[in-house]
């Protein structure tokens, strides 16, 4: 494949040979070039993502009410009045500890499935690709419809959890499985498991496959059980792949928000209720701008964070390389 | 590259692997099939006790209603406006995060320079921001300078959304082919752009397939910013017009199953079409080789 590519670029038409004056622009231009590139990223972000976050952290410290442009104004003595607020929020204060519990045990329960998963697949011998598509089947879910498809299931009247629980005797009557503590979070985060557990379940088997043969054979040899050739090479082996796996899913962090915004929206009386339901209440229902942008300067805290811890690891084992 | 060999097991516990294998993928499936299923039942086998699992009549009611070809039943939700908005956004914004995001990650990989790792670092961060947060503000300013509710201004938004994850794959891709290439290339006497676009690009064109697919996929299926930057069939896509099935009391459950299929046909197709690339892209740096 290289042999024949670099046939390739040897065959591109040659220009005449540099004179040392376009030599030395060449070596400059070697630090200006990767800019160039870099620069229209920059300026989309700058524009889409930069800007919305510095005018959100002025509003957060403003009582601005979209209803009230005067309330735009920012006043010192008074700036900290929405973060003083939200400690006092006992809703604000359940959800936030509600999206911590949620995000912890919800990936933490998708890393093993997605572990066992993939040692399972790894071992199997026929079928492999009618494997793999039934495993990519809810990647091709929106998020949207994961959460309208169990809110559907779960339904209280028509959901077809209450129809087969009620035909087989099991129920006698129709729980509403949403609106019920802790079954309505559970609900909720069934969902968002079914939803991500496959991609991560794709990295780890690529990454089981890739491992190298002569290991467990001579483990094999000197007599390893085969969990404690799971436990001393294949776990081992396996964490840059967790760590991608990791990263990929702190990427989307926040597209439990669609799924618990059509399933509940937080409801009933804020018993679902996640930090980002709770920012969109705040600001759409209620338009309380300064209050909501203080919540949600509080979630991008937590998840840049997060996604900077798992990232500043990958960047560093990506340029090792 | 040497891989793992299945070892070696009795042939009993073989068949067990693959009967718990498929059973559990099965299961897992379940949900979807379901979806699709119900999709073509007649009408008055949806919501029963017991659940009917297989549709005794195969029907495309749901979908001639969709269309509003069924002329007993008004769907009156605007499909064709939803699908030609999400074509268009998904489009706009695949097209410019695939060029910005290629030129990018090229520059990652290739060039060592001030602050590299600095602002791949912090282009990665502008992607952990919750979409909520971007929400109120972007909605503010997308509203002086006229394009709330506009296809165009949806998929600007997307292009910066969807631009982080396109560089990181195409940065992994671009490290895959050897940098002897442009050394070679820079002697013969190409400039950094010349040896960019006609030596490496070409040889990444299988990546790119594979980072257009994700950035298509996200932007089809993005609900949070398009629920708030879109109002009309002018601009709403398929996943804020899932809503106009449910009213207050009643939600038309085959006719959102429908549409869900619909909404699934490009992921299907791309998903089943690019498995291996996905794979590669999503893995590169860990494997070596």
């Amino acid at each position: 494949m290289a042999a024949q590519s670099s046939e390739r670029a040897t065959t591109l038409p040659i220009q005449p040979s540099p004179a040392r004056q376009q030599k030395n622009s060449f070596v400059a231009r070697r630090a200006i070039f990767p800019w160039l590139l870099i620069a229209p990223t920059l300026i989309v972000i700058a524009a889409i993502v930069l800007y919305p976050m510095l005018y959100s952290i002025y509003v957060s410290f403003t009582p601005f009410n979209l209803l009230r442009p005067a309330t735009f104004a920012f006043d010192p003595a008074d700036m900290f009045r929405n973060y003083e607020r939200l400690l006092g929020d006992e809703v604000f204060i359940g959800a936030f500890f509600r999206t911590l519990l949620f995000m912890a045990v919800t990936v933490n329960l998708e890393y093993v499935l997605a572990l066992g998963l993939s040692q399972l697949i790894a071992r199997v011998t026929w079928g492999q690709s009618l494997i793999r598509t039934l495993l990519m089947i809810p990647m091709m879910f929106a998020p949207v419809l994961v959460g309208f498809q169990f809110a559907w299931f779960f339904n209280a009247t028509v959901g077809l959890v209450n129809n087969i629980l009620l035909s087989l005797g099991l129920l006698t009557t129709p729980k509403a499985w949403l609106v019920d503590v802790p079954s309505g979070i559970v609900s909720i985060g069934l969902a968002s498991i079914w939803m991500n557990v496959p991609v991560t379940t794709i990295i780890l088997l690529a990454g089981t496959l890739s491992l190298p043969s002569e290991v467990y054979e001579a483990a094999e040899v000197d007599g390893a059980t085969a969990w404690q050739q799971f436990r001393m090479i294949t776990l081992p082996l396996l964490q840059p792949f967790v760590l991608i796996a990791l990263t990929v899913r702190s990427l989307d962090v926040g597209r439990a928000y669609d799924i618990v915004r059509i399933m509940t929206d937080g409801g009933p009386a804020n018993r679902t209720e996640m930090i980002w339901t709770y920012v969109g209440e705040m600001a759409i229902q209620n338009s309380r701008f300064g209050l909501a942008s203080a919540m949600s300067m509080v979630s991008v805290v937590v998840g840049v964070l997060f996604t900077f811890y798992l990232f500043r690891q990958l960047v560093k084992s990506r340029l090792v390389q | 590259m040497m891989t793992r060999a299945v070892r070696p097991h009795g042939r009993s516990r073989q068949a067990v692997y693959n009967l718990v294998a498929f059973a559990i993928l099965t299961l897992g499936a379940l949900p979807a099939i379901w979806i699709i299923f119900t999709s073509f039942r007649p009408a008055s086998e949806v919501n029963v006790t017991p659940p009917v699992w297989i549709p005794q009549r195969i029907t495309f009611d749901s979908y001639a209603s969709l269309f509003g070809l069924n002329p007993d039943y008004a769907a009156g939700v605007p499909v064709g406006d939803y699908m030609r908005n999400s074509i268009l956004v998904s489009m706009l914004s695949t097209t410019a995060s695939l060029a910005l995001g290629t030129m990018a990650g090229y520059a990652f990989s290739r060039f060592e320079f001030r602050g590299h790792r600095m602002v791949f670092l912090l282009i990665m961060l502008s992607r952990a921001v919750p979409g909520i947060a971007l929400s109120l503000p972007l909605f503010l300013l997308m509203r002086n300078v006229g394009l709330v509710d506009t296809v165009q201004g949806l998929a600007f938004v997307y292009v910066a959304v969807n631009t982080p994850f396109t560089i990181w794959l195409m940065d992994g891709f671009f490290r895959q082919i050897p940098r002897d290439l442009d050394e070679a290339a820079y002697i013969d006497g190409c400039s950094y752009w010349t040896a960019f676009w006609r030596v490496d690009l070409p040889l990444a064109l299988p990546g790119m397939t594979a980072a257009a697919i994700f950035a298509f996929l996200a932007s089809w299926n993005e609900y949070q910013l398009a629920s708030l930057l879109t109002r009309t069939p002018n601009a709403k896509t398929f996943p804020v017009g899932l809503y106009d099935f449910t009213s207050q009391f009643t939600v038309d459950w085959r006719g959102m199953c429908a549409m869900s299929v619909l909404m699934m046909i490009p992921a299907i197709i791309f998903v089943i079409s690019t498995q291996r690339n996905m794979v590669r892209g999503l893995t590169f740096g860990a494997i070596k080789g």
